[in-house]
């Protein structure tokens, strides 16, 4: 059993605070599921209490994108148990050091979180299954073969004896797991592939405190944090007199990057921040802006030296011979993840050494190694709670940098847990953003416009490059810089993609859906070429598409859905785009209007969506409306800028997130072909941008070749 | 020393007066349901009640929420659930929730000063902030509710 203390005994803990501090407990708990009443670890990723209540591990992260659910239901299924008794609980990061990774990889990005282990958590509930029925065909003296269950039932058939999984949990955790096991087939799924309630919600209607901002310990501090607002510069000097005398203010902690005030709340931290009187040092980037990065950039498209992402057939001789050359410049601006939850981290170095932190994380296990490596501990004196996270898209995956700040400002305080919370502004500025990019493209076209040759050259920051810099070379590719040109599903005899990796200062990471970028430009560079060869850009598309290819079928899915060959009502224009990523294949139908004054109005979004195979169907369609939102706000609205270093929004009133006024309806058609497991979480997000942009150039004649909209005279209606 | 109505219960408080009633329930009260999420009274997140309205708490100081009755999330429900947070279960609407204390405070004001609301009434009153676009679920909840009688806002005031 697990000796840390477990999220669900935390927040018990936590609740019972009420109005102050004045709950006392003690570490190390045991696992709540164990204290409750002796539930039995079957193995690793579930427990059994003896009144048959269920508790699943999910080693993966929750942010709303349902995966705790799905994983839940996955092994529910093959476990064969009573949904309405399954609770789940984080498995420890703590004790997966101790106990070999036993649950695997803990990292939850990609919309990877149901595909990449639906295997072995499927197996374990399997496994499990096959142990409980063991146990109770030797209680039975029967063979296990005449045995079958029901919703945490097992039936000797030939007597119609019962028992209940409760009953044998412990029997069955002494014996060994049988080696293989059979999985069912999605077909015969009851569990699984069904729209269940999502086991997180109950707790979020009622504002319990689930996530990492809502941390409460004994004699816990507040620490708010100013980071050097050029990125890579440091602190030249502070005068901590005005902000030391303010109420509240236990320590100022300075560090080479960073200043952090901790106090008795939060309020009182940030307000004596911004009285702290810092000098920065901004160090080599303080003159950078959003022309020099553009610079940097053309300076890419022009190097012949670049290496090249694609090279077949022979693009160059191509291009010389076509009937018709076409080419256009597309570009992207940094985009920030803004989650509606700050960075965030509480860490407590406890008196007996032992290091405990609470966060918002898609990885468990970076968090854990990046609190280790801070604090200077074993990664086995080293406990990270997991908590809900008020959202991610890949903000909290690879940078941990919340983390090693964290446990740097509570390493101040021996014994105190701090509570570090960035504010709007500082996330805002901080970010790893969205890669920037300018893309060339230029296509050969045959005498009826057919696509023979394309040559794109793409000059965009490595996020390899800033998030482990060791491990791909300055002129190298980057695969998410390259995504939709190098793997482009059309027929294209000649095809050639030159990346110039161009990284700049500004920090770049995974943002939903990475590379998503290039699927504008690609889609709405095709959308042109229907336009020039005069034909339908759905059947311009399929044209390119080979019979039986599902991106392919999603088309022809999706055309279906939105009744794309009827004409659409007056004064509403339609727009389609493809993709494939992360899995799956997708594709979308966008009705859009625009008004003579510029008010841009979308009605109707249409997604079709192949993932192979749907766990939960309703969370589902929830990640295809919440890509639609995402999108819409990066579309419509958002961009960061660079001046003087530094990144020049600041909160929502300069980064706009969509209204409520301006959703448009999502109708999502999901079309699993099976034999093949993609993800939910980022798919629907890649056609967004063109679909829009294709319809708004139906609508007003305006090719949309750079985002956001608000720059070609266009704002939401 | 301010006495605070919070939840039903009377809560004396050692704060400056300046302090926005968001920071004084969350580190001083013990009420983390509601969010911070921008602190400029854009995004919604730390939306409570104040005298029945909805109030967004991050710029409110608490001295202007002395001697009114204040309800947060957690005061919102008694013995059962709030309707809102009945109809946001049914409709799956969170994801991954953080706005939706102050998503569901907006809503419960809303329909208790309007308990049939159009589509008019629901984008005027629904202005908060979601980033993971909970907003098609937000709206079908509302309206769902549209046909069931709606209990006053307000909770345990």
């Amino acid at each position: 059993m697990t000796t840390t203390t477990s999220r669900r005994a935390f927040l018990k803990a936590s609740a019972a605070l009420g109005g102050g501090f004045a709950l006392e407990f003690s570490f190390p708990l045991v696992s709540s599921a164990a204290a409750e009443a002796a539930a039995t670890e079957v193995n690793a990723w579930l427990l059994i209490h003896p009144d048959d209540r269920v508790v699943i591990r999910i080693a993966r992260s929750e942010m709303g994108q349902g995966t705790l659910t799905a994983l839940a239901q996955l092994v529910a299924e093959e476990l064969d148990c009573d949904w309405a008794r399954v609770s789940t609980e984080f498995a420890s990061p703590n004790a997966s050091v101790r106990r070999s990774r036993v649950w695997g990889s803990m990292s939850t990005g990609g919309s990877q979180g149901v595909r990449s282990s639906q295997d072995y958590v499927r197996a374990a509930g399997a496994r499990a299954r096959g142990m409980l029925v063991s146990a109770a065909a030797a209680q039975w003296k029967v063979p296990p073969s005449d045995c079958t269950t029901d919703r945490g039932v097992i039936t000797h058939r030939p007597t119609t004896r019962t028992k209940r999984y409760g009953e044998v949990a412990a029997a069955a955790a002494r014996l060994t797991p049988p080696a293989d096991v059979k999985l069912r087939d999605p077909k015969d799924w009851r569990i699984a592939g069904k729209p269940v309630h999502r086991l997180d919600i109950p707790d979020k209607v009622r504002g319990k405190p689930v996530f990492a901002v809502d941390v409460a310990l004994p004699g816990m501090l507040h620490a708010s944090i100013a980071q050097c607002p050029v990125f890579g510069g440091k602190v030249a000097s502070i005068d901590v007199r005005d902000a030391k005398a303010a109420r509240g203010v236990k320590e100022i902690v300075r560090e080479e990057d960073f200043v952090a005030v901790v106090a008795d709340s939060w309020w009182r931290a940030n307000e004596a921040l911004k009285r702290l009187k810092i000098q920065w040092d901004a160090g080599a980037d303080g003159a950078a802006s959003n022309e020099t990065i553009d610079v940097m950039f053309r300076e890419g498209l022009a190097d012949t030296s670049v290496p090249r992402a694609r090279d077949t057939g022979d693009a160059s001789s191509a291009l010389k011979s076509a009937a018709k050359v076409v080419d256009a410049e597309y570009r992207s601006p940094y985009l920030n993840h803004a989650t509606m939850e700050p960075q965030t981290c509480t860490a407590w170095f406890r008196p007996d050494g032992f290091l405990e932190v609470w966060t918002s994380t898609q990885n468990g296990e970076a968090s854990l190694s990046a609190a280790a490596a801070t604090a200077g501990l074993p990664p086995e004196q080293v406990e990270v709670h997991k908590m809900m996270l008020g959202g991610a898209f890949g903000r909290r995956g690879a940078p941990q940098d919340f983390v090693r700040q964290g446990v740097t400002i509570a390493r101040a305080l021996p014994g105190v847990p701090v509570k570090m919370m960035w504010s709007r502004e500082e996330d805002m500025q901080h970010g790893f953003y969205r890669p920037a990019s300018i893309v060339q493209i230029k296509a050969g076209l045959d005498a009826q416009g057919r696509l023979l040759a394309m040559h794109t050259k793409i000059a965009c920051p490595s996020i390899v490059r800033t998030l482990s810099p060791r491990s791909i070379s300055p002129n190298s590719i980057d695969s998410s810089a390259v995504r939709a040109f190098n793997d482009m599903p059309y027929a294209v005899p000649h095809q050639r993609v030159d990346y110039a990796m161009r990284n700049g200062h500004v920090p770049v990471g995974y943002w939903r859906a990475p590379g998503q970028q290039n699927v504008f430009y690609r889609e709405s560079f095709l959308d042109e070429l229907a336009v020039l060869a005069d034909k339908d850009p759905v059947a311009y598309r399929l044209e390119m598409l080979a019979e039986g290819d599902k991106n392919r079928l999603v088309l022809e899915a999706v055309a279906r859905a939105a009744d794309w060959d009827a004409a659409s009502p007056t004064s509403v224009h339609r727009g389609g785009a493809l993709a494939n990523g992360l899995g799956s294949f997708v594709a979308m139908v966008a009705e859009v209007s625009v008004s003579p004054q510029g008010h841009v109005r979308v009605h109707r979004i249409v997604v079709a969506i192949d993932s192979g195979h749907v766990v939960n169907p309703d969370t589902c369609r929830a990640q295809a409306e919440s890509n639609v939102a995402f999108g819409l706000s990066a579309i419509l609205y958002q961009e960061n800028n660079v001046k003087d270093g530094r990144i020049t929004e600041s909160n929502f009133h300069d980064f706009p997130l969509l209204t409520l006024a301006e959703m448009p309806s999502v109708e999502t058609v999901l079309v699993p072909s099976g034999g093949f497991w993609g993800g939910h979480g980022e798919p629907a997000i890649l056609p967004l941008a063109p679909a829009v942009c294709n319809a708004v150039y139906r609508a007003t004649g305006k090719r949309i070749r750079s985002l956001p909209l608000k720059h070609h005279g266009l704002r939401a209606a | 020393m301010l006495e605070l109505h919070v939840n039903g219960r009377r809560q004396p408080v050692d704060v400056e007066p300046e302090m926005p009633l968001l920071w004084v329930l969350r580190d001083h009260l013990g009420l983390p349901g509601t969010k911070y999420g921008c602190g400029v009274a854009i995004c919604g997140a730390c939306t409570v009640h104040v005298n029945g309205e909805p109030v967004r708490s991050c710029t409110l100081p608490v001295s202007s929420a002395v001697g009114k009755k204040i309800v947060t999330i957690e005061g919102l429900s008694g013995q059962t659930l709030h309707p809102v947070q009945v109809a946001w279960i049914e409709h799956e609407v969170p994801q991954c929730g953080y706005c939706q204390s102050g998503m569901i405070m907006t809503a419960a004001a809303l329909l208790a000063r309007k308990p049939s609301p159009t589509d008019a009434d629901i984008d005027a009153a629904m202005t908060n902030l979601c980033r993971c676009g909970t907003y098609v679920r937000v709206r079908k909840a509302i309206l769902a509710m549209t046909a069931k009688p709606a209990s006053p806002a307000g909770g345990k005031s």
